[in-house]
């Protein structure tokens, strides 16, 4: 019996209630995800992708409906206290970093992610830093040259880059990816990917990734759902997946 | 050389005010205005405690806390209110006044003859103005080393990173309503204890000293990074704010000195100020880092 990572029931979002303008932007989604599944989310613009994503982050709270991460129900804790299970990428740089902090220092930062802040010595030790490099060498941008670089002074390629390896430091339950290579160039952008697909397979996590590029979404994750009009409206995962191409998620996305 | 001494104590006593602004302006990236209430709150607090008969560290103690309470206010406006900052501190610093009032009972009160920080027996056997530069030193030495040491711990970082990027520190789980609390709440504790140092100092607390203090603090900040403009660590821009604060002093007497009075202070600071604040625009516009480089040495 394979564990459980993530679980929606039934989950609802309803806003500007009781007003003319009352709008059901997640509709009665429910969604499970076993450990291990890399997941990407197709779907058009307002169809509902960034509002699952930010229910299960806990930014947008439920009107109706149960989250669960692992096998604990998290429909009322905060975004904050989610945090303990899952990390996320946003697709904006300037989002997942300290600019005035260096490459190392949020590195080290992101170790505690979901913990405790003490009042402890952060331990920026020589040990930690070596063991810094080689992360950032797994990337394969020179990131690993630039630890001591205030972020706010790399490209938005070693930002992105930076954000995943600072989302995977502390193994998540769940890993997030908003769209994380979308605001990359072409080049950079497919060179994440392929680190990104590696360490979830490597480390066998579970992700969900929202993107807009039909290659990728077929080429990555062994499952892969389009959300049209707040509801999950195909979800398709191993051999059904693997035979997709792009015309027929064309074809599909013209249909409704 | 007796001003200078003098100078340079004040300038000692008042970076305590720096430090605390710094972690506001420029750590959490907000100007918070409670400062000029919190800092006659300090010398209030200090001075009507040392007046009916209290040891002066521990005064000196207590109207730090004062003005932790004081930032727990504006923090719990800003945060949980969701009140803009700017206005925030205005609230607080305004209720402020007539807590001083209260806690004076009356707009201004005198030392006369207690025993300060300044005048503690030990520090007989210096000349004028050197048990100022003495204590004022030692003050600003453990200050400005508790807040380095601070600020490299966990929950330091968390704190930077609240200032840096909000979003971020959120989706790595830190509270950053708690975070920006606990700044304002240690910012305004620092600057309480500024009030009640130079409140000491000076012998007696007034309920408008605090008038024009928030001009000097940013003086002091502003000055150090103007003249340090190299990469710096966080310890090292903190030093800066000291050594500002010295300088801002020296500007003052220079102004004095030009036949000035105390009455054209606060017009002089706020013009220094702003000339520190322009002064980056101006660089850009007359060009002129290169000019100053071309005389100095090779410098990029």
């Amino acid at each position: 019996m394979t564990k459980t990572s993530l679980r929606l029931e039934n989950a609802t979002v309803v806003v500007n209630q009781g007003t003319p303008e009352e709008k059901t932007i997640l509709d009665n989604v429910s969604l499970t995800l076993n450990e291990g599944d890399f997941v990407t989310v197709l779907g058009s613009n307002g169809a509902g992708k960034s509002t699952l994503f930010n229910v299960i982050a806990g930014s947008l709270m439920l009107t109706d409906g149960h989250v669960y991460l692992g096998d604990q129900d998290v429909t009322r804790l905060t975004e904050t206290q989610r945090t303990k299970f899952l990390a996320r990428v946003f697709q904006d740089p300037k989002l997942g970093t300290a600019p005035r902090m260096t490459v190392a220092e949020n590195l080290l930062f992101a170790e505690r992610r979901g913990l405790s802040r003490r009042l402890k010595w952060r331990g920026l030790t020589k040990e930690k830093l070596a063991e810094f490099a080689t992360v950032a060498a797994t990337m394969g941008n020179g990131l690993d040259a630039r630890l001591h670089v205030a972020t706010g002074d790399l490209s938005g390629g070693q930002r992105q880059a930076l954000s995943f390896l600072m989302a995977t430091r502390l193994r998540p339950e769940l890993l997030l990816l908003d769209e994380h290579t979308a605001a990359l160039d072409p080049k950079t952008s497919e060179q994440l990917m392929r680190v990104t697909d590696q360490r979830i397979r490597e480390d066998a996590l579970t992700a969900l990734m929202i993107t807009h590029h039909l290659e990728d979404a077929i080429q990555y994750g062994n499952r892969l759902i389009i959300m049209s009009a707040g509801k999950v409206s195909l979800d398709v995962a191993g051999a059904d997946k693997a035979k997709l191409t792009v015309p027929d998620l064309l074809e599909y996305f013209n249909r409704y | 050389m007796s001003i200078l001494v003098s100078a340079i104590g004040q300038g000692l006593l008042w970076a305590t005010l720096g430090i605390g602004l710094f972690l506001t302006f420029r750590i959490l990236d907000f100007p918070d205005m409670t400062v000029e209430g919190t800092f006659p709150l300090g010398a209030a607090v200090a001075v009507t405690l040392i007046a009916n008969g209290m040891n002066p560290a521990l005064a000196s103690l207590i109207a730090a806390l004062a003005g932790a309470l004081a930032g727990l206010v504006t923090g719990l406006i800003y945060t949980k209110g969701k009140v803009p900052i700017l206005l925030a501190g205005i609230l607080t610093m305004t209720a402020i006044y007539s807590i001083n009032l209260r806690v004076m009972g009356q707009a201004n009160r005198s030392l006369l003859g207690k025993e300060t920080l300044f005048t503690a027996p030990f520090l007989d056997f210096l000349p004028k103005n050197f048990p100022t530069v003495m204590v004022g030193l030692l003050i600003i030495i453990v200050v400005t080393g508790a807040t380095a040491a601070f600020l490299q711990t966990e929950l330091g970082q968390a704190f930077i990173v609240t200032g840096d990027n909000r979003a971020m520190a959120r989706s790595l789980g830190v509270n950053t309503d708690n975070m920006t609390i606990m700044g304002l709440m240690v910012s305004n504790a620092l600057i309480g204890l500024g009030g009640a140092l130079v409140a000491q100092n000076n012998g007696f607390a007034d309920v408008n000293m605090g008038i024009g203090v928030i001009v000097v603090a940013l003086a002091s900040i502003i000055i150090g990074e103007v003249i340090f403009t190299d990469q710096m660590t966080l310890t090292d821009r903190l030093i800066t704010v000291v050594i500002g604060s010295v300088l801002y002093r020296f500007v003052l007497v220079i102004v004095l000195y030009l036949g000035f009075n105390a009455n054209d202070l606060n017009l002089f600071s706020a013009v220094v100020l702003g000339l520190a604040l322009i002064l980056p625009q101006l660089r850009k516009y007359f060009k002129l880092d290169s000019v100053l480089r071309k005389g100095v040495a090779s410098h990029d």
